[in-house]
């Protein structure tokens, strides 16, 4: 008797699941799109990965450390540990350092430029314009610091580089005052 | 007896006001430049409208600009504008902004077309208004705010204030200008009472200003004398002296009971509060017909050798103030534009005196100053000492992590940056330098935040453009087989047909 | 200008009025007077007991300082540590063996307060604490609480007092029974529990004028002392108010249902460590609630369950326990009971 209704039980729940499990699909990976929206998108591929969201592809199916990414930083790091109860690790130094000197972007140096659309085609988000054998320029709003475009992809001795975006009042920050546990052996 | 209310927190500290002796006001000589920053108030820079090589006079409109929220520059003294050019401007970054650097010529001659007005009585309120963007005002109590943008209420305004409690310690601008120039003060406030009808208008100083006190009451009096009955009307109050009831949050709750509602202003409640200063600038404007140019600053603090008020240009190079006020020789002094509690710590002295420098203060700070902080014992002085009722504690700790949600659910930027918690702190952290840190990062998370999306955005419009763009060229190179195919079939049939036809021909 | 100063130094420009350690001296010599009477009434042991256990605290805590690296100077000064010793000292019963004190001495400094990551991070109040560690392993040795001089026609000097606590060792002619004598909430317990009622258990030697004999007089010397307290404003008046409010109302209702199992009020706020634990113990900063009504709801809980300890609970005095429990719900209340901010929207 006993063994009959347990049996029933287990039927009706397994069917009950797989209805559920049909009719309640998430399409997608919500946990892809969390991860995504975490990461600093400058797509830079500092990371291994050929952009931001093949890289959260790949922590979500765990095939990647969440220290992989240097713009993301260490707040970058804490911010993935704590979404995705993992252990917050130090950044793999292997992949470049935290960006301290704050956002850089690319110039074009007008003069040199010898328009091979080299830098237009590499931008993962399309802030280089210019055509064919004409001057190409970088929009500064949308450039994320990638580091793609400069040499050695740019055919040209000190035609792009890498700036530091202007410091005005609005983007100026203040230091991190001292705290107590400063002079403190690491 | 006006009734008063009291609000939270806030510190009785010692006010060296006497330091500066307020009943004397001196002047400079002309400086041999002045620098004009194009953005000396909130709101959009102004707009150059003249040139290198122009000659200019004292009181002519330099930059202006057409955005609502803005004011316009006038040259503070005559001379020829050497460059348009980026100079330090007087903040703690040491940023540099675009600056008109006229050289003067010592004449001082004001523009031919200002004239003084000798009936202002008969101005309507939108001339008057005009005229007072015009001139340049802003709000010289230190937030310069364009005043015109602030006197075009959209509802019914119960109380007008004016400001002269001047809390923080060491300053006396205002009280000085309160002891010389009274009249213009009380003209001034009868005019903003005809540009916003309110049903009270208040002058409100604090208790520890007798002389500004009874200079204002004297000056009413006068005035009702010489026939202006509606003086009367106005009410002036001696508030307690504590910090910060200048702040213009705290002032109306004082005076009025009510709070300006979080992230609103002070119309939403019905009240409008001007400085002082202000107020005797926007009488100059109508009576006088002249713009912004010079106002007083007070230099002053243990390392000035001959502390006063000053009445300086605009754009007067902040070394020559010092240097007039002498300054004595210390390795540790620091320059800091405005007072001790907000002030801000100049990177150097190369900077000009704007529109919202109220005060120089020559201190001595040590360099091992934020090496004696001790942990946060949870005391809790810093939420008691708070005029705002925020925990300085829990933001504390929220600013250390950077935790963005928490620090807004404790109203992070509703902080006025007062410095009260951290006077009070018995560990010494440098609670307000975390909050500013914190503001910052704040922002910057924002900005990041945007840019990130807005990347999101174009690398996937990117990615599907390349994938479109394939498939397009993959469509058309599947087209250009199967018409080589077509053609292919289309000759073999041509070919097979063509004997046929030959042979019957031939 | 000095280098790197403007780049990392906000304002204020102004000194700070105070500082760590002028708060910690305070609340010392805000002790001083409950102490001074509780030596007088009770013997020399209670200043051995402050002797040694102050004295071992600050060697853990030098030693402690010096493992993690901090700089011993600023920390070993603040005197944070000499206050836990007073507190746990006073905790323990007088004449105690010396292991005894070393070792919830040791527990208070190195366990519940550097472990925990030292000045402002400890969970719980350290002498507490380690007061809870010792009467839960060592119950006999922190039950043997003294008389009150007058009672007995013994008395040590100081150095017979060291001797005691190091030795165990007794003058000739004195009888240990003439030195002991159980506290008040002691001699309520222990007679309630075997079903007598307050009329029965009459009048003993181990009650005074108000309460506790001896005891009633110290609770009185740290009364003064917690008021000058908070004329100094080192406290806030919400948590000793809402603590003996707590006490006070629970006890008189305990009271007015049955006065035969529940001892007067006057007996519950004057005796143990009622007022001790009000002005000194609930209100050391580091635990305690911060926002006022937190205060409050803290100070309440904790007379409550004091009461309830008690009357109903395994110990006889309750506070310890009470401040250990409501100091968990600390973060809770603290989260809870923000003050509304100036202009907050009524949505």
């Amino acid at each position: 008797m006993a063994i009959f209704i347990i049996s029933v039980l287990s039927l009706f729940f397994g069917i009950a699941l797989g209805y559920f499990a049909i009719r309640f699909r998430v399409e997608g990976d919500p946990v892809v799109e969390q991860i995504d929206a975490v990461l600093p998108q400058t797509q830079c591929a500092q990371c291994g990965y050929p952009g931001c969201r093949p890289y959260a592809e790949a922590i979500a199916k765990e095939e990647a450390e969440i220290n992989q990414c240097p713009p993301g930083g260490e707040d970058g790091i804490k911010a993935l540990a704590e979404l995705l109860g993992r252990e917050v690790i130090p950044l793999n130094p292997e992949n470049g350092s935290a960006d301290e000197a704050g956002r850089m972007i690319a110039v074009i140096n007008e003069e040199t430029c010898i328009g091979c659309t080299k830098c237009v085609q590499v931008c993962p988000v399309d802030a280089i314009v210019g055509a064919a054998k004409h001057k190409h320029n970088v929009i500064n709003e949308y450039c994320t610091g990638c580091e793609l475009c400069i040499p050695p992809l740019c055919p040209v001795e000190e035609c792009i580089q890498m700036q530091p975006i202007e410091l005005t009042v609005s983007t100026w920050k203040w230091s991190q005052p001292s705290s107590c546990d400063e002079g403190r052996a690491a | 007896m006006k009734k008063l209310w009291t609000f939270k927190g806030g510190l009785k500290l010692a006010g060296f006001k006497k330091l500066s002796k307020p009943s004397v006001v001196k002047s400079l000589p002309i400086p041999k430049r002045v620098i004009l920053p194009l953005r000396q108030h909130i709101g959009e820079p102004a707009e150059p409208i003249v040139e290198a090589g122009e000659k200019v006079y004292k009181g002519q409109v330099i930059a202006t600009s057409k955005s609502f929220i803005s004011a316009s520059v006038h040259a503070s003294t005559s001379g020829t504008v050497i460059e348009i050019e980026k100079h330090n401007i007087p903040h703690q970054s040491g940023v540099s902004e675009l600056c008109i650097v006229i050289e003067t010529d010592g004449k001082d001659e004001w523009y031919p077309n200002i004239k003084p007005n000798l009936h202002p009585e008969n101005l309507d309120v939108d001339e008057i208004r005009a005229r007072i963007r015009e001139a340049g005002i802003v709000g010289l109590g230190g937030a310069v705010f364009p005043s015109a943008a602030k006197l075009k209420p959209t509802r019914q305004i119960d109380t007008l204030i004016i400001n002269g409690a001047e809390c923080e310690p060491y300053i006396t601008c205002d009280d000085a200008l309160m002891q010389s120039c009274p009249d213009e003060i009380v003209q001034g406030v009868l005019l903003l009472r005809k540009l916003l009808n309110p049903i009270e208008c208040i002058i409100a100083i604090e208790d520890n200003k007798p002389d500004a006190i009874e200079s204002i009451r004297h000056s009413i009096e006068k005035l009702r004398e010489q026939g202006q009955g509606s003086v009367t009307t106005i009410n002036v109050i001696a508030v307690p002296t504590i910090f910060p009831t200048g702040g213009e949050k705290q002032l109306i709750k004082v005076l009025t009971g009510k709070e300006v509602p979080k992230e609103g202003l002070p119309y939403e409640v019905g009240i409008v509060c001007l400085n002082v200063g202000t107020t005797a600038a926007i009488r100059n404007a109508i009576y006088q017909g002249t713009p912004l140019v010079s106002r007083y600053v007070t230099v002053t603090g243990p390392l000035a050798k001959q502390p006063a008020n000053y009445e300086v240009m605009i754009g007067t190079p902040i070394e020559d103030v010092i240097q007039a006020a002498g300054k004595v020789k210390a390795d540790n002094c620091a320059v800091i534009m405005g007072g001790p509690m907000m002030g801000q710590l100049l990177p150097h002295s190369q900077s000009p005196v704007v529109k919202a420098t109220n005060c120089i203060l020559l201190e001595e700070i040590k360099p091992d100053i934020n090496t004696n902080v001790m942990p946060c014992i949870r005391c809790g002085s810093c939420s008691s000492a708070c005029p705002m009722n925020l925990l300085p504690q829990q933001l504390y700790w929220h600013a250390r992590e950077k935790s963005f949600k928490k620090l807004e659910h404790y109203n992070l930027p509703d902080c006025i940056e007062c410095g009260c918690c951290s006077v009070v702190c018995p560990s010494k952290i440098p609670l307000v330098h975390y909050f500013r840190f914190a503001k910052s990062e704040m922002k910057d998370h924002e900005i990041s935040t945007k840019i990130a999306e807005q990347s999101r955005v174009r690398t996937q419009a990117r990615e599907a453009r390349l994938e479109r763009m394939k498939r397009e060229q993959e469509a058309r190179k599947a087209k250009r087989k199967a018409d080589r195919l077509k053609k292919k079939a289309a000759g073999k049939k041509a070919t097979k047909q063509k004997p046929g036809k030959e042979a019957l021909a031939g | 200008m000095p280098d790197n100063i403007s780049a990392i130094t906000s304002s204020p420009f102004v000194p700070s009025t105070d500082s760590v350690a002028r708060v910690m001296r305070t609340v010392i010599y805000a002790l001083v007077p409950g102490v001074l009477i509780y030596i007088a009434l009770f013997g020399w042991g209670v200043l051995v007991n402050i002797l040694i256990v102050t004295a071992s605290a600050l060697l853990f805590e030098w030693i402690m300082l010096l493992v993690r690296d901090r700089p011993v100077k600023v920390y070993l000064f603040d005197f944070s540590a000499i206050i836990t010793a007073i507190l746990l000292s006073l905790a323990i019963p007088p004449l105690a063996p010396w292991w005894l004190l070393v070792l919830g001495s040791f527990f208070s400094i190195v366990v519940a307060k550097h472990l925990y990551g030292g000045l402002g991070y400890n969970t719980f109040n350290p002498a507490m604490a380690a007061y809870a560690v010792l009467l839960i392993s060592f119950p006999l040795e922190m039950s043997m609480w003294t008389a009150p001089l007058s009672e007995g026609s013994h008395s040590l000097n100081i150095i017979e007092s060291f001797e005691y606590s190091l030795f165990q060792v007794l003058p000739i002619n004195m009888q240990y029974d003439a030195l002991t004598s159980a506290t008040v909430l002691d001699h309520i317990r222990t007679e309630v529990s075997t079903g007598k009622s307050f009329p029965e258990i009459g009048w003993s030697p181990a009650f005074g004028y108000l309460a506790g004999k001896g005891f009633e007089w110290v609770s009185l010397g740290f009364l003064l002392g917690g008021l000058w307290l908070l004329y100094k404003k080192i406290i806030s008046w919400q948590i000793p108010t809402a603590v003996l409010t707590g006490l006070g109302v629970s006890s008189l209702l305990g009271y007015a249902v049955n006065p035969d199992i529940y001892a007067n009020p006057l007996v519950h706020m004057l005796g143990g460590a009622s007022i001790l634990g009000a002005f000194f113990i609930a209100t050391d900063p580091v635990t305690a609630s911060t926002t006022p009504l937190g205060r409050i709801i803290y100070g309440i809980g904790i007379g409550f369950l004091t009461f309830a300890i008690r009357s109903w609970g395994g110990y006889p005095d309750g506070m310890a326990f009470a401040v250990l429990l409501m100091g968990m719900m600390v973060p809770l209340l603290d989260y809870y009971t923000a003050p509304k901010v100036y202009g907050a929207r009524t949505r």
